[in-house]
């Protein structure tokens, strides 16, 4: 009984880090920028599509491809930025939301144009397949791969955020956007650098995901949902948020379909609801 | 002055075309998800609508076949009544045809009853479509066809005594589980768990460490295709849920190429049971997957494609027999009892049901030189849908 206990903590834990990488851009740009950006999901299926076809194609090692996702779709979210996306900081939220789901609808048909409606098969090195036997437990190496990932991705931000001038300036901008200006701080470029840094986020995770929930050209919206309850639970602009907000949910999903199969596929969204009931901003939200 | 000109001698010219060409012309409209979820089903079974008459021209019995493609835009039931409408209204469409899913051809069949033209489902795979319109008539599969006697085999040629299913919780899955379990238990096998998946499942662990716990003798899981079938198969290797430690079978969506792929050397000694197989080795279905490859890149054609393949054939031949009658009646009348040899096997339509017969292949994933397929290890004829009749 514990053992099976641990697995699908492990399991879920391993899922709800994957749900992680995937949505904290979301939630810094959301928390930072004011900006909601639906299309989040997008910039995934992007660093998706890029490992693959460089994998596939080109032969290029997964672990070299993964950081190739990851400057794709932070390079292809600065273009649309300077573009596009800045014209709508100061629009109104419908707009905002009006725009970026739209822009998912483009991703999904440009991606069925290139690639087709296949699915995408991402040939994963031997070193990451199969399971390894700890304590008794069979855990699967690539989930490990994937915490250990997240929890790299973690200690990065939160190093960054807390501790480097960058972070500063960040942190300064959003408590006090016109103060900061006012000394002499390029705020529009510190955006520009979160947005790309969230964006190339999602396409490390878009990445990450292919081998375990598959990519078609509806990865953009199929993901959504997950991303935004990451979000919403976690709260806005909290790295520590979205973690446990992505760790619960997570854990929750998996050990709700273990030990309550018939219900267990509604169970994250009642956890979803009872948190926001008793804190609306989410766990570690503060406005 | 010249503008107007254009224009009359334009509308004078088609006022011509339409009249010269209102005999000699037959209209199918497809009704297929293009875009969505199912895109890539849609996608598919049109590569097969196509590779059939690239390859047997456009015309037959003297008339010329023309597609109106409409695009339902997922699970659609109410689009597709509405389509389906319009093609018959607006278009004048003599035939109906496509219908990936199982919702959107329930949604048409009141059109093609009231409208009196034949619908050619090219996939949704329920038993009870053919029963909602006395004008439809299916060229692909059923799913309690192919795993009723499934279960029956795995009970006495597969020799297992007990079995836990893992099926998607929707329509098609919960078929699947019903047909298999009675087939299974009259042979004397005995269900010993049942779970259900969601089917938006982008994790399969929790479900799959459930079997684990139960340590059953064999598994049947029925999942729909698509990013799916590799999921399982890596969730079950990751506990050991393999052959020969314990017996797999399913539908053959679960090893699609793709899928196989994906899975590696674990999905070895996976049986399946399908209605195609894309490596039978047969020379008219190695003629169709090689026109298929050179006419999609490469890529292979499944179950979608095959339907369609031999839906435009049922159109083409049942014109022919009719010397190209498009009404309905006569059409569907032609249909009736027509039997022929497709790329899939033998295969016919039930006179009664209006429903396909046609051969179920049981099949395992062997290697074969550095290769995991599909190898045919046993194969019932001539069989048709238990359900229908059962209600009567």
């Amino acid at each position: 009984m514990i053992s099976q206990f641990a697995i699908v903590l492990f399991d879920g834990f391993a899922f709800g880090m994957l749900l992680f990488v995937l949505s904290v851009g979301l939630s810094v740009t959301m928390g930072l920028m004011n900006f909601i950006n639906l299309a989040h999901g997008a910039f995934g299926m992007l660093g998706g599509y890029v490992a693959v076809t460089l994998m596939r194609q080109m032969g290029m090692p997964f672990l070299a491809a993964l950081p190739c996702a990851f400057f794709a779709a932070a390079l292809l979210s600065i273009v649309l930025e300077r573009t596009l996306f800045r014209r709508l900081y100061r629009a109104g939220e419908l707009n905002q939301v009006l725009f970026t789901i739209g822009s998912v609808f483009v991703a999904a048909a440009v991606a069925t144009y290139v690639f087709g409606t296949v699915q995408q098969v991402i040939p994963m090195p031997s070193w990451l397949r199969g399971s390894v036997e700890v304590l008794g437990l069979r855990l699967n190496v690539y989930r490990i791969f994937i915490i250990a990932v997240a929890l790299a991705v973690t200690a990065l931000l939160v190093f960054g955020l807390e501790r480097t001038r960058l972070g500063a300036q960040v942190r300064a901008a959003v408590d006090n956007q016109r103060v900061a200006q006012g000394l002499g701080m390029d705020v529009e470029r510190i955006f520009a650098v979160t947005f790309a840094l969230g964006s190339g986020l999602a396409g490390l995770g878009g990445a990450l995901a292919v081998e375990i929930v598959g990519l078609d050209p509806s990865f953009g919206f199929h993901y959504l949902v997950y991303v935004l309850i990451v979000v919403a639970v976690g709260g806005l602009g909290s790295v520590t948020g979205s973690f446990v907000g992505a760790a619960l949910l997570g854990i929750g999903d998996v050990a709700g379909k273990y030990f309550m199969p018939e219900v267990g596929s509604f169970l994250i969204y009642l956890i979803m609801v009872a948190i926001l009931f008793v804190k609306p901003l989410g766990l570690f939200g503060k406005r | 002055m010249f503008k107007k000109t254009a224009l009359a001698a334009l509308g004078l010219g088609l006022a011509l075309s339409t009249s010269a060409y209102a005999q000699e012309t037959i209209k199918v409209g497809l009704i297929l998800p293009y875009s969505g979820p199912f895109a890539d089903a849609a996608n598919q079974l049109e590569a097969g609508v196509n590779l059939y008459v690239a390859k047997h021209g456009d015309t037959v019995a003297g008339k010329k076949i023309e597609f109106i493609r409409k695009d339902t835009g997922g699970p659609n039931p109410d689009v597709a009544k509405r389509l389906a409408q319009e093609l018959v209204v607006r278009d004048g469409v003599d035939i109906i045809a496509g219908f990936a899913l199982t919702p959107e051809a329930l949604g048409a069949a009141d059109v093609a009853t009231e409208a009196k033209k034949m619908m050619v489902v090219m996939n949704a795979a329920t038993s009870v479509v053919t029963e909602k319109s006395p004008y439809i008539v299916r060229t692909s599969v059923t799913i309690p066809q192919v795993n009723y006697v499934f279960g029956k085999w795995v009970a006495e040629k597969g020799g297992v005594k007990q079995a836990y299913t893992l099926v998607a919780d929707y329509g098609p899955g919960l078929d699947a589980e019903k047909s298999f379990a009675k087939g299974f238990t009259e042979a004397g096998g005995t269900i010993v768990g049942a779970d259900k998946t969601p089917v938006a499942n982008p994790d399969f662990s929790a479900f799959v460490q459930r079997v684990a716990d139960a340590k059953p003798e064999a598994v049947y899981i029925f999942i729909p295709g698509g990013a799916q079938p590799a999921a399982m198969g890596k969730a079950l290797a990751d506990r050991g849920l393999t052959p020969p430690n314990v017996k797999l079978f399913g539908q053959g969506e679960l090893t699609h190429p793709e899928a196989l792929e994906s899975m590696g050397d674990t999905a070895n000694g996976i049986i399946t049971t399908f209605h195609y197989t894309l490596e039978r080795d047969d020379p008219m279905n190695k003629e169709f997957v090689d026109g298929y490859h050179a006419a999609n890149n490469g890529r292979s054609p499944d179950l979608f494609s095959i339907g369609g393949y031999d839906g435009m054939h049922l159109i083409y031949e049942t014109l022919k027999k009719t010397n190209g009658d498009a009404s309905g009646d006569a059409l569907v009348e032609a249909a009736k009892g027509m039997a022929w040899q497709s790329p899939r096997g033998p295969m016919s339509i039930d006179p009664e049901t209006r429903d396909v017969v046609q051969t179920v292949y049981i099949r395992e994933v062997q290697k074969v030189g550095d290769k995991l397929q599909n190898v045919i290890i046993d194969q019932i004829a001539d069989v048709k849908d238990p359900n229908h009749g059962a209600a009567q």
